[in-house]
């Protein structure tokens, strides 16, 4: 059986993204990327999700009284090892 | 992280009473703000193994699986979702994500941490934390495919 060549081309192209990804060198310039267009719209979208997440932090303030309900538990934590 | 206050609330306290308990193993080696956050990753990871969530192994191997490797992307080149990622929709997919690869991608493209750092708070490896990250984001993809079909039919 002959495997089609652009397939066995995507295949080790993206097998190697993760690696190539997060070395941080500049994937548009791959001779794969530059031929295929299946893996420029994924590579488009990897790129696309990243930058999307970099919106995303949460700011979630803590309640005002965990502070003092884990100051209470350590409190509780010392007094009972001091007891045992 | 956990994907809900009143849990995060609980989990920030047991990482003070953790600080509080193991501040005197606390060696200098890195920063303290870096080992605190370690210790703040473990306390979760705990939480997440105790509820039995899928949290995938960080041990996992780097081989792809039929599922999740590099051949379910093949096809479909039109649906491509540059500059049209909704934010809400971005939020509930990352919400979704099995926790491993939700607290990788978090730490990483949320938070903006390093390879390295993670890898070092996690430990794993590096090339782990970069093969996690990337299924993360090809999981993200394929949601992020099937939300507007989902949103049609509403």
């Amino acid at each position: 059986m002959t495997e089609d060549p652009s397939t066995i081309g995507c295949a080790a192209f993206q097998a190697q993204l993760p690696e190539l990804i997060g070395s941080g060198v500049d994937i548009g310039t791959h001779p794969h990327i530059q031929t295929c267009a299946v893996c420029r719209a994924l590579l488009a979208d990897l790129e696309a999700i990243a930058e999307a997440a970099r919106q995303l932090l949460p700011i979630v303030e803590p309640p005002d009284d965990l502070w003092k309900q884990i100051e209470s538990k350590i409190k509780d934590e010392e007094s009972s090892s001091k007891q045992g | 992280m956990v994907g809900n206050v009143a849990e995060a609330e609980d989990l920030t306290q047991e990482a003070f009473l953790q600080l509080h308990r193991k501040i005197d193993s606390f060696r200098g080696d890195s920063a303290f703000s870096t080992w605190l956050h370690r210790l703040a990753i473990n306390v979760v990871l705990m939480h997440l193994r105790k509820k039995g969530l899928s949290l995938i192994s960080l041990d996992e191997a780097m081989e792809p699986t039929l599922e999740e490797g590099p051949g379910r992307s093949f096809g479909a080149p039109d649906l491509t979702l540059a500059g049209s990622i909704d934010r809400l929709a971005l939020q509930r997919a990352v919400a979704n994500l099995p926790a491993g690869y939700r607290l990788i991608f978090i730490l990483h493209d949320i938070e903006g941490y390093e390879h390295n750092e993670i890898a070092s708070m996690l430990e794993c490896s590096i090339g782990n934390s970069k093969s996690q990250l990337h299924k993360a984001r090809l999981k993200l993809r394929d949601a992020l495919r099937t939300y507007p079909r989902q949103e049609e039919r509403r």
